[in-house]
This record gives structure tokens, sequence and C-alpha cells, in this order.
């Protein structure tokens, strides 16, 4: 469990996507089996337990501690189960602290009265970084700052990239905790691990996005087109083993979707974008929010917001590979596919006829719905290959929505950027003050960073922690994908994607645009 | 027995024996002053006469200027005591920073140690506190509360070793403050068997200096401005603060910033200051340490100068010892882009207090 502990301590500060790998992978190599394995599970989000609640750990420190200076403390440090970790009276205890193995078993085991003295006793058995993990692994409240994905990279790499992450990706979701089988074939000890009939995660074929520069030399006739719908890329994997709704980075997300996952009546694996359809209409990207990040879903939540997958491609009929095969191909084996089972909340992405690129950018440059991004082209003849192999499918996006906001705060960035003040929050005029609508910290070069930076340093007329306030001034053009209605949001409106699209110092602020002018681009998504 | 409140005052600027006509630790210019320990927030420039160990004097010196640390200054060593206006007073090590000092006074039958800011766990650049029994004790509170439970530096060092031996050509650049941590934390790493020059920033230097000839040995220290960048890669290189995430900092390829104080024991505060790598190192008493002091010195009147006072006095109060703040303002009161840590620490906390 030390460590463990230690592992998420580092994880937790570290920015740098390298470092996490290094951190993940000195684990993955220092440490023995069980405990890695069990160290993977919980940084990948597959340890299955009953978690506690927060009250357990409340009734825990009031019985331990001061309550005013608990309250006191809790309220200097912010964070429940990190207080405790603190703040927890140090026992004279020899044990040392629990492995991570034990501490599973138990909770896997133990009753649920029992909990509070077991959780005591590894309390008092250990110091405070593992103090923290404990507590933040039994209310589930571990935010590792480190994906699955990376965890899959750092076990390639132990192979020096002889297994390369998507390999590890195909048997993943065949394999359970602690991974032993996993480990002895990373380690060169033992064979691939076979996941036969378990419906695991197939790594997705991605678009490149299409800059200018790629338009010139694109053949029209070697590729079709599809819209690129603004839901979340799914895969659905339904074989004998059984059924799953993965998300593009390999979460499981099937329980948020349950009427997705019975409507996979078959045998197949699918590509897809899952989004929220009212009548064959599809919702904003909000609305299919709602049902993002949830356990369990009510039925009301899936009335108001009914999912369905619009389908994209076919990876497999049965036990039958249709990856290798060209995109043509594969389409009209989706098409047949579909007439022949017509599964429920399920439609097929529409193929968009055209002739040549300009016939097919006046489409793109004339498709109003919000929920559209854009267009998605596709070679005839491309295989389906995994990761963003290049010429083969682009993304060509609408483009931008762009409004001139007024910088009003701004905030230094992370890893690199540290030293610079790269987070920027923008403000649009309503009536003669300025409210927020935009944070950005993209979109401009390092130049340009160089010169924002410097601005912000000398117009700063106020500080808050962090933040500086900056002297109304500075007016840039944002550009975004949407816009939003919000009642998060003081202005009461949310932009997607927001970025600096230019510095425009030749404007002044009292140019910039107001409010109304963003509120427009809402009800064009709403007229879509 | 005169009761201490009749002959030592607090005033908003510091703390004032009347009989002897000193302050201890004044934040505004006076004409007698006792500093425990060259701090700038308690070794404020320009009075007129100071008292304080050689130590203490030296690094004045070093810092302000030999005219600025006052106009005449009076070396008190260890233990050596001298009467002012019929008050008795020495000083007694306080083991916070070389030269660090309690203030001991004796007058009318009652005995009081003021002890300017201290930490018990040893520290090999500095003289160890020395407890004094006394009837009314004046604490510190920075870190006055339960979640202040300072790691052995060892432990912390070694992390700090081992991050190094994790990511080789990487610069693991360490905030720490300017006197005090910068020695210690030199000390650590050699006693954990880092014998390569370190590098620093030009403004962690003179105060080394005074160290040295002060016989604490720091081993080959370089500056950091003038080195190539691959003698950076892998080195460790110490910075104020305030320099680890500005544009000091930018000369260094892909750094590990780390911080070396209290306040990295919360999340929050590492988080906010953007650091890949917190170091819990000290040299301020914890929450344990504070409450075993004011326990060991027997007094059973406690007063409190600055920091996290209402816990203290309410753990105090559990005790039953009579416990009072003193609410002295301008100890640790600097800008946010300021050099200390600890300072920064210390206005955050007066802007959590409000109710």
């Amino acid at each position: 469990m030390i460590a463990f502990a230690e592992l998420l301590e580092r994880l937790v500060f570290t920015p740098s996507r390298n470092a996490k790998i290094a951190l993940l992978r000195r684990y993955f190599e220092t440490q023995p089996d069980p405990d890695r394995g069990i160290g993977l599970a919980a940084i990948t989000g597959e340890l299955s337990f009953a978690t506690a609640k927060p009250s357990l750990i409340r009734d825990l420190a009031h019985a331990r501690t001061d309550p005013v200076l608990f309250a006191w403390s809790y309220d200097y440090v912010g964070d429940l189960a990190e207080t405790v970790a603190l703040m927890w009276p140090s026992a004279s205890n020899d044990a040392g602290p629990p492995s991570l193995p034990e501490v599973n078993s138990a909770l896997q085991t133990a009753a649920k009265s029992d909990l509070p003295a077991i959780v005591a006793g590894w309390l008092d058995a250990s110091e405070p970084p593992v103090r923290l993990a404990l507590l933040k692994l039994i209310t589930g409240g571990l935010r590792v700052g480190a994906s699955a994905r990376l965890a899959k990279i750092a076990l390639s790499e132990m192979t020096g990239g002889r297994i390369g992450p998507d390999e590890i990706e195909e048997v993943w979701h065949g394999l359970e905790p602690p991974y032993e089988r996993l480990f002895a074939w990373i380690e060169s000890r033992g064979p691939k691990p076979d996941p036969a009939d378990a419906p695991v995660f197939r790594p997705l074929m991605l678009a490149h996005p299409l800059e200018p520069a790629d338009l010139e030399g694109l053949d029209a006739t070697a590729f079709r087109a599809e819209w690129k719908w603004d839901g979340i890329r799914v895969q659905l994997v339904s074989t004998r083993g059984g059924r799953r709704l993965y998300s593009r980075g390999a979460d499981d997300i099937s329980s948020a979707f349950p009427e997705i996952v019975a409507a996979m009546n078959f045998e197949a694996v699918l590509d897809g974008e899952l989004l929220v359809m009212r009548d064959g209409a599809v919702a904003p990207f909000a609305d299919l929010q709602q049902r993002l990040n949830r356990k369990a879903v009510s039925p009301r939540m899936m009335r108001d917001f009914p999912a369905a997958v619009r389908l994209y491609d076919i990876l497999f009929d049965r036990s039958e590979d249709m990856r290798p095969l060209p995109f043509d191909a594969r389409r009209a084996r989706l098409e047949a596919w579909y007439a022949r089972v017509q599964p429920a909340r399920m439609d097929l992405s529409e193929m968009i006829a055209f002739h040549s690129l300009p016939e097919l950018a006046e489409r793109r440059a004339n498709a109003r719905a919000a929920a559209i991004e854009g267009l998605i082209l596709k070679r005839a003849d491309s295989p389906y290959v995994p990761g963003r192999p290049k010429g083969l499918w682009w993304k060509w996006k609408r483009d931008p929505l762009t409004i001139d906001a007024v910088m009003m705060y701004a905030q230094r960035g992370h890893g690199k950027r540290s030293s610079y003040y790269s987070d920027y929050t923008f403000g649009l005029w309503n009536g003669d003050e300025l409210v927020p609508v935009a944070k950005a910290y993209s979109g401009f070069t390092d130049q340009e960073l160089i010169w924002l930076d410097r601005w912000v340093r000398n117009h700063t007329v106020a500080r808050f922690g962090p933040v500086r306030e900056v002297e109304k001034s500075l007016v840039l053009e944002i550009a975004f994908d949407a816009a939003q209605r919000s009642t998060r949001h003081k202005s009461g409106v949310a932009v997607r994607f927001p970025r600096v699209a230019r510095i425009r110092r030749d404007k002044p602020a009292a140019e910039a645009d107001r409010l109304e002018d963003l509120l427009r681009w809402v009800g064009d998504e709403r007229a879509a | 027995m005169l009761r201490p409140e009749t002959w030592l005052k607090p005033f908003p600027y510091g703390l004032f024996c009347e009989p002897g006509g000193f302050f201890i630790d004044p934040t505004r210019p006076v004409d007698r002053a006792i500093i425990t320990h060259a701090h700038s927030d308690h070794a404020r420039p320009g009075h007129r006469a100071v008292l304080a160990s050689p130590a203490t004097l030296a690094l004045m010196r070093a810092r302000l200027g030999e005219d600025r640390a006052g106009g005449s200054q009076q070396p008190l060593p260890w233990g050596e005591a001298i009467t002012i206006g019929g008050v008795r007073v020495w000083l007694e090590p306080a083991g916070h920073v070389l030269g660090s000092a309690q203030v001991v006074m004796e007058y009318a039958g009652c005995r009081v140690v003021v002890s300017g800011d201290y930490k018990r766990c040893p520290d090999p650049t500095c003289e160890a506190f020395a407890l004094t029994a006394c009837d009314l004790f004046v604490t510190e509170a920075t870190f006055a509360l339960p979640v202040f439970c300072h790691p052995k530096p060892e432990h912390e060092t070694e992390r700090l070793l081992a991050s190094l031996a994790l990511f080789p050509e990487r610069t693991h650049v360490v905030g720490c403050y300017v006197l005090g941590k910068c020695q210690r934390l030199i000390a650590l790493l050699r006693a954990a068997g880092w014998d390569k020059p370190i590098y620093m920033h030009g403004a962690l230097f003179p105060l080394c200096r005074v160290y040295e000839a002060h016989s604490i040995a720091l081993g080959e220290l370089r500056p950091a401005t003038v080195a190539a960048r691959d003698a950076l890669q892998g080195a460790i290189v110490l910075a104020p603060p305030g320099a680890i995430q500005d544009r000091w900092a930018r000369r260094l390829v892909d750094p590990v910033v780390a911080l070396a104080s209290g306040w990295m024991r919360v999340r929050q505060r590492a988080k906010s200051r953007g650091v890949e790598l917190p170091l819990v190192i000290s040299d301020h008493a914890d929450w344990g340490e504070l409450n075993r002091t004011v326990d060991e010195t027997g007094a059973p009147e406690v007063w409190v100068t600055h920091g996290r006072e209402e816990a203290l006095i309410h753990a105090c109060a559990q005790r039953g010892l009579r416990g009072r703040a003193l609410r002295l303002v301008g100890y640790g009161d600097e800008d946010d882009e300021g050099v200390s840590v600890e300072e920064v620490g210390a206005q955050a906390e007066t802007s959590d207090q409000a109710p």
C-alpha cells in the first residue's frame, strides 16, 4: 500500500504525460503480483466493491478527534478524506500498513457493520499518504490523474514496444484483477491471454483534421462522406460472452445507457455515435451530457433524454472480422446487417452523395444543424485500422463561430506553461458591464503566448491568489463550435470548445461583441 | 509574583517589555529591539539599538547592510544573562534557523520565555531548541492545526533523490526560502549522500556564505544562472519559491518543480502553487511539537503571537492552560510573488480567518 500511495501522490501532481507513464511503469516493474495487479485495477477503475459512504469517515473522525479542531481543520483543508488522513492520531501499531490485496479482499468480503473497525485499524497502522489512499479507495473517490489508457501505454513500454497498447486494449476487457496472466505475457513468461468470447474493446479508427493544404491533393472520387455528429463516439460489442457499450477511450459506459444495451440483441461489434434523439432529430450535446458520467440512470432520465446510436461501421459480424475489408465492402455489409437485424434505437449514418470537393464544401457550409460538427471523409478502400493513420480518414470540421471578447482574468498554465499566464477568461458586454462567457487556453502560437504573458503582467489591476484581473482593454477573437443555454454560467450561455483565434490589438474594448451577439447563436441552434 | 501582563505589553507592532524599555521583533523601527531571528518579518531595518545572538546579527548585516541592521548592535551569546532596567534577560536557542533565539526574561519573580519561531526536530544547520521552564510561554502558531504533522525531513529528501533516479535527465528545481530552509536542505542532501555540486539562484549565495562562516559546511555550490544547460540535466537547482514558477525558471529544460515547505502537507496548497514534487520540510514546529513544547515548559499561561492561534488556545484550554491571542500584525505579510512561501501562507491564512 505504501508504494501505491506514493504513486498516487506523484500522479496527482505530475502534469506531463510522459512523466506519468514513467511513474506507472516503475510501479508495475517494482511491485510484486498480486499487488501491482490490484493497483492497476484501482487506476483503471476496475475494482469492484461496495464503497463506503463519506459518513463512515466522518463518524470515525468524530470518534477520534476533537470536534472543534476537526471543523477548523476540515475548513482549512477542504477535503474530508485528506483532513482525516492528516489529523488521524498516530497510534502505536507496529503491524505496518495493510497491503493492497489485503484491503481489496477485506472490502469484498467484510460485513458493512465491521467496516468502521477495519478501517480504523488500517488508519492506525499507516502514515498520512497511505491513510489518504485508503480513504479515497474505500469511498470510491480515487481520482488518479492518469487514464486507463496511460496505464496500458506504461505496460506496453515495459515490453520495449514489443506489445503495443492497442494489443493490450484488445485483450483487456477479457481479463480480471489482479491480471497475473497479463503481466506474465508482458514479461514474456506466458502466452498472450485469449479473450475467447469476452466482449472486449477494439481500439477505434480515428480521423485526421483536414487542413486546407491537405484538401488540394485530395481525389474526390476516392472518398466517401458522412456527417460528423456532435455526440460521443462509441463501440457496441455484443458477443456470446456479454454486451458492452464502450466510449472511445475504452471506458465501459454500459450501465449509463441500459436502453442501448437492451437493444443489442445481436452478435456483432459496431462503431457509431451516441446521441440523444427525439423523433429522429439529434438533440444538442448538452442533452447528452445529462446522461454521461452516471453510474445508474433513472427512468425519468431515460424518458427525458432518450439515447440512440447512429451507426458508422461494422467491425465484426458474429466472429467474422470485417476490419481488413475496404470501407465500401464494410458499408455494404453494415447496410445488409442493419436491414436484417433492424435493431431498436439505432439508425445508419447517411452517406452524402457528391461529385466534387467544391460541392461537398458547399454542403458543409450550409449544414446549419448545431449537432453537425462537420464532415468525415473516408477513403473507399480504407481498412479499419486502430489509431489515427494519416490519409485514410479526414475530419473536415465546420468553420467555427467567432466572437470578439474582452480579456478579464488570467491564470498561469500547467507543466511547461507554468511560468506563463496562458489561461484566460473572456467577457462580452451586457449593458455597460462585462460578463464572463468563456475560458480559453489554446489557439495561440508560442510567439503570441509570450506576447500575451507580457501583456497580462503589464496590465494587472488586481490579484486573487493565482488569478490576475487585467485591465479590460484587450480584445481577442474567440472561436467556438456551438453556443448553448446554461444555468450554470452567470451569462446564461455556455460555449463549446472556445479557443483564441486572433489577438485583436486593433480593436478597442468598447467595440467588442455584446452578450446578445452570442445569444443569437443559441437561437440559431434551436431553429436547426 | 507580578502578573506578566502588567509589564509585558503586546502592541500591534510588537511585544514591549516596559521596565526594560525594549521591544521584541518589532515590525516598525524602535529605540531598542531584541531580535529573535533574522527572517525579514522579525528582523526589520532601522532600529536604534539591536540586541540579538551573534549569528542573527551577522545574518541581519548580510541581509540589510551594516548600517540598517541597527544603529548599535549588541551580540549576546547563548545563556549569558544581562540586566536591562531590572529585567534579567538571556537568549536560548530556538532551533528555527541559524542564530534563532528564544528570549528569556525574569522580572519580579516571574519568568517569561518568548520563543520567536521554533522547531523541535533536529536541524544540522542550527543550535537545537533549549527547553526553559517558565511562568509564561509566548509561542508562535504558524502550523497550529492538527493536520500539520511534519514527516521526517530525511524521508522528504529521499523522495527528491528517488525522483532524480527516476528522471535522471530532468533538472529538479526546489523552491526554498533563502534563509534557513535553503541551507538546511543542502545539509540534508549532503547527509543523504548527494555530493555533486548543487546549483543555486544568485539570491541564495550571500546567506549560504554566512552559514559557512559559522562552520556549517555546505559542499560545492554553483550559480545556476551561468551553468551550461547540459550541466543542469539531472542536477538539483535551488531557488527562492517566487522564482521556481516564474520567468527565471524558463532557462531550465523540462524541470521537475519541487517546493520545500510545511504548507506542502496540504494538497490544495501544493496544487495552487503548481508544484510537481511537494516536499514537506518545515522550520516551524508542527501541531504535536507546539503542544508538547507548551506542556514541557510547565507554563500555566500561553500567549500566541501569530498564526492559527485559535486552535492552539482551544487545545491548551482543554488541558487547563490559560491562552491569549496577541494578534501581532506584520509577521508573514508579503506579496504572493514575494520570496517566502511561509509568508505567502501566513497571508492566505489571515484571509481565511474571516468569520
